[in-house]
């Protein structure tokens, strides 16, 4: 074979590759928790609280354990003795694992119910009766700082340091700033321009279509524990497993088999899977757990509820000369947010976008209220979403303030392809980038001169039975966390990890300590391989979410598979291609400098003839390597990141209002990705459509809301907006390539941009139908009854 | 409570079960037949994880009966293969690309074997209305659209050679 067609063979990194993991699927062969079935397994269930915020006067269980093939009712009474009634949290706080004396939101976990199967769990469930004593609750952040309010954390009392600094109230959980204060307040005071608006990032869930659930096993004869479970992140989960009950962690083995999405729901350790193991070791046997629905989108991790003031100073030119933003951030009743422990905001503090501010401040304040708690990363890094979100809508209020166009300002205050890397005013030393490239081939493509055009002719129409809206974004986001002398959880930093294993015969296994929840690490991680040791992607397994197995990783979100754990097998790759070169030089008689390397194979210079295959090289490695060598081919490595990446896109989206219903019509939806290095196309294009799809149905339905008594009114999928394929807009994707200088390949992370960048896209697209109007911002959901109320309000309606 | 003798052919095979009659067909299919490629997303309806066909109709398993399908036919997606040869649709998804976690797949396969059995030569719209009752979570759906397509196409064929 010639050389581009050996390349090819291989499937490598830029190959369209289709994907390994399907044929299961398609089959109904997939492995999800739900379908374990261990001999004598009994089935738990959950008895949840109606009120949001009550004291627990008695709970009754003798009615559910007279039910026949009911074995077990259990409080936090009985949790206590093994000190497992509460557990701590990734942000430093506790939350209850079963309700202690009180429940602090609906739908809080009060005890669990073990029976035969599923039908009599639930049974027993009805059959429980709690006594309640009900409490005001609270649940506007705002009034919850009020120094009246309810105390909420009375197991907090008199406890004024918390994980982040002074507790000011008994409802504040942490305040944490970053930037120049100083500075940005002294450019506010003399900027010539500044505008200013509160902007809510209303309460979301992140709904993956398998909610969660765990399969627990407990052996009380070896002592070891093994728990199947839906987790984005089963070594750090063994690890709090393990030191929660005491069992040393060489005795625990969690499995994360396939996962039905998870969108940073599945990275918590949620109370059932805490319950479903007790009752496995009480009990001697195996215990499954699988929540509903309802329970899901009621009492696992939220994401945003983020109320946020935002300001931007300028020159009248529109040069942005600074940002400061203020936010109340609710995190419901245990703060149990999924950030790096030094981060209790996570990277809000990328919210400097893509623009080269000189002075910027922002603080966040962290609010106990009576709803459910999380407040994880729903398919973006940890609170980027948030961050651009308020940024986009700054410099589009400010450029309509100034009647400014939105790209052109975006033009003027990029940071230039040059100015990379790129010290951000928060601290961020942005990698590399090219935004001016990208934003002229949307405009470009989407001949954006055309669409105000046809918008200018539109708005000077007073028949025109629609509004016409252009929204355009420019996002950059931060990926890969991260490097360990920032972040950690729970103290372990979060390195990410590879051990690749040559066989004699030229194959190869690789294990991770990441876990897909869909996004096609096995397909894709095979092909970074194949390139960087040429052999083909189809001789690759990849296997990841078995602690007993894998080397210990920090798990799949925040899109750091790609950037953290893609290096690592590149890195590990590269040491077996050291070896391997040793083993070649041996071979072919020559020193080691005196070998090229080309697609597959170690070549003698000069001499195509001479020649060793990797596949030679695998065979040779366990039946002669060089003398002082050890045999065999394989090789682990830890990756920790000298830096975040930074991937950016630019967004268009033109809409159509229909003025009678307030109906928005996407009429088009352009999205420009830059990734860096592009491993599977069809794998990063897939990814941007499902990301897109979700941003769609954050910015037009998704909400989660409560009544003053903190009832969560939509809490099943007849109320929470999952869009179907007759609603989701057609994307059309497109991409510029500047790679990660810092990444091994050049790979930036991919999946959660389309999130992130799409939601302030369709409220840019929204808002701009209006802004003729005078109108300059408007509260997600865009839903038809929102918007056709802001129809009746400019005076526009049909 | 008491159980309820019911016999089902799934997949082409009798099954013959005592059941509560408040079993659902979802749980029929996945505990008492171990056919567990139809998923529980919701229950109520919406999802469409558990779509299977029922006597020649696509319906929703988690708000099925299994006592209401005795003597009925089922066909989930373990049985679309046929002699280690995969169906249209099935390979319609994986050339495709319409499918991500896989959770909704099974469902949306049966959808779609249903769906293209109803109306073989669809347009993309009369695609997307057609599965507007199985939702997706990852593909946001162009693939999946483009998948049933492929394998409309691909049904379409041998009628075309026939013709």
């Amino acid at each position: 074979m010639n050389a581009p067609d050996r390349r090819a063979a291989l499937e490598g990194v830029g190959d369209s590759r289709l994907r390994k993991e399907d044929a299961r699927f398609i089959q109904g062969k997939g492995n999800y928790v739900d379908d374990m079935k261990l001999p004598g397994m009994l089935h738990m269930d959950i008895v949840r609280s109606p009120l949001a915020h009550a004291r627990i006067k008695k709970i009754h269980k003798e009615a559910a354990l007279a039910i026949p093939g009911v074995y077990a009712v259990l409080t936090a009474d009985d949790l206590k003795p093994l000190k497992l009634h509460w557990m701590p949290t990734l942000a430093g706080d506790v939350a209850a694992v079963l309700a202690d004396t009180k429940v602090h939101f609906q739908m809080q976990e009060v005890a669990v119910v073990i029976a035969d199967d599923r039908y009599i769990a639930a049974d027993a469930v009805e059959a429980v009766e709690v006594e309640y004593e009900e409490l005001p609750a609270v649940i506007d952040p705002y009034k919850a700082l009020e120094p009246g309010a309810p105390v909420l954390r009375e197991d907090l009392a008199g406890k004024t340091e918390g994980a982040h600094g002074k507790r000011e109230h008994h409802n504040h959980i942490f305040t944490w700033e970053s930037g120049d204060k100083t500075a940005t307040d002294a450019v506010f005071a003399s900027a010539p321009v500044t505008a200013k608006e509160h902007i809510v990032y209303p309460r979301v869930h992140p709904c993956p279509l398998e909610t969660c659930g765990c399969v627990a096993s407990f052996d009380p004869v070896r002592g070891e524990l093994t728990t199947y479970m839906t987790s984005q992140a089963p070594h750090i989960v063994r690890t709090v497993v393990s030191m929660l009950s005491g069992i040393p962690e060489s005795k625990v083995r969690i499995v994360s088999p396939d996962i039905g999405g998870g969108f940073g729901n599945k990275v918590g350790v949620y109370p059932g899977y805490v319950c479903a193991i007790v009752a496995s070791i009480v009990l001697g046997r195996p215990v499954k757990w699988v929540e509903d629905r309802i329970e899901n989108i009621s009492s696992t991790a939220f994401a945003r509820d983020y109320h946020m003031d935002g300001e931007i100073a300028a020159t009248r030119e529109g040069r942005i000369l600074g940002l400061r933003v203020n936010v109340i951030a609710d995190h419901g009743a245990f703060d149990a947010c999924a950030d790096p422990s030094k981060f209790p905001a996570g990277m809000f503090h990328i919210c400097s976008g893509s623009y080269d501010i000189r002075a910027a401040y922002c603080q966040v304040k962290g609010v106990y209220t009576n709803k459910a708690t999380g407040g994880v990363a729903y398919r973006c890094s940890f609170r980027v979403t948030e961050a651009v979100y308020v940024i986009e809508r700054l410099v589009d209020i400010l450029a309509q303030q100034l009647g400014m166009d939105k790209a052109e300002i975006r033009a003027k205050n990029f940071i230039r392809k040059e100015q990379f890397p790129y010290k951000s005013p928060f601290g961020f030393e942005y990698d590399s980038g090219d935004y001016h490239r990208g934003l002229q081939k949307v405009l470009d493509a989407c001949d954006y001169k055309g669409l105000r055009a046809e918008q200018t002719a539109k708005r000077a129409d007073p028949n025109s039975p629609t509004l016409m809206g252009i929204g355009l974004v420019s996002f950059t986001e931060v990926m890969g966390a991260g490097p360990s002398k920032m972040c950690d959880i729970l103290g372990v930093g979060m390195f990410d990890s590879c051990e690749i294993r040559v066989h004699p015969t030229g194959s190869a296994i690789a294990r991770m300590g990441t876990i897909s929840t869909g996004q096609g690490h096995q397909t894709t991680y095979a092909q970074i391989i194949a390139t960087e040791l040429g052999l083909p992607s189809e001789l690759i397994q990849v296997e990841e979410g078995d602690t007993s197995t894998a080397p210990y990783g920090l798990g799949t979100y925040g899109s750091r598979s790609t950037p953290v754990a893609g290096a690592a097998i590149a890195m590990a790759a590269r040491k077996i291609h050291a070896k391997a070169r040793k083993i070649a030089a041996n071979l072919l008689e020559v020193g080691e400098s005196d070998l090229d390397w080309e697609i597959d194979r170690f070549k003698v210079k000069g001499d195509d003839a001479r020649f060793k295959t990797m596949k030679d090289i695998a065979w040779a490695a366990y039946n002669q390597p060089p003398a002082g060598l050890e045999p065999g081919l394989e090789a682990v490595h830890y990756y920790d990141p000298p830096n975040f990446t930074f991937p950016f896109g630019i967004y268009l989206c033109v809409v159509d209002i229909d003025r009678g219903t307030g109906e928005t019509k996407v009429r088009r939806f352009y999205a420009l990705d830059d990734c860096g290095t592009r491993i599977n196309p069809m794998i990063i294009e897939g990814q941007l459509h499902g990301g897109l799809t979700e941003g769609y149905a954050v910015a037009m339905g998704q909400q989660m809301p409560f009544d003053a008594q903190g009832n969560l009114l939509g809490n099943t999928l007849m109320d929470y907006f999952l869009p179907t394929a007759v609603e989701t807009p057609k994307w059309e994707t497109d991409h510029t390539v500047t790679p990660s200088p810092h990444h091994p390949i050049g790979a930036k992370g991919v999946a959660e941009s389309p999130h992130v960048g799409s939601i302030p896209t369709f409220t840019s697209a929204v808002v701009d139908a209006f802004a003729h109007l005078g109108v300059r911002h408007m509260e997600m959901p865009h839903s038809a009854y929102r918007v056709w109320q802001q129809l009746q309000q400019s005076g526009v309606a049909l | 409570m008491s159980k309820k003798l019911i016999r089902v052919k799934v997949n082409g095979k009798m099954v013959e079960k005592a059941v509560e009659p408040r079993m659902l067909l979802v749980h029929f299919l996945r505990e008492e037949c171990n056919l567990t490629g139809a998923h529980i997303g919701c229950e109520t309806s919406h999802c469409g994880a558990c779509t299977v066909d029922l006597d020649g109709q696509s319906v929703k398993a988690c708000t099925h009966l299994a006592v209401q399908c005795d003597g009925s036919e089922v066909l989930t997606v373990e049985g679309l293969a046929q002699g280690g040869v995969l169906h249209a649709v099935q390979e319609g998804f994986y050339k495709e690309h319409g499918l991500q976690c896989g959770f909704c797949t099974p469902g949306m396969l049966m959808r779609t074997y249903r769906l293209l059995q109803e109306n073989p030569n669809p347009t993309e719209e009369e695609v997307r209305a057609g599965i507007s009752g199985n939702l997706c979570r990852c593909t946001g759906y162009q693939n999946i659209v483009k998948a049933i397509l492929y394998a409309a196409a691909k049904l379409r064929e041998p009628q075309k050679e026939a013709a």
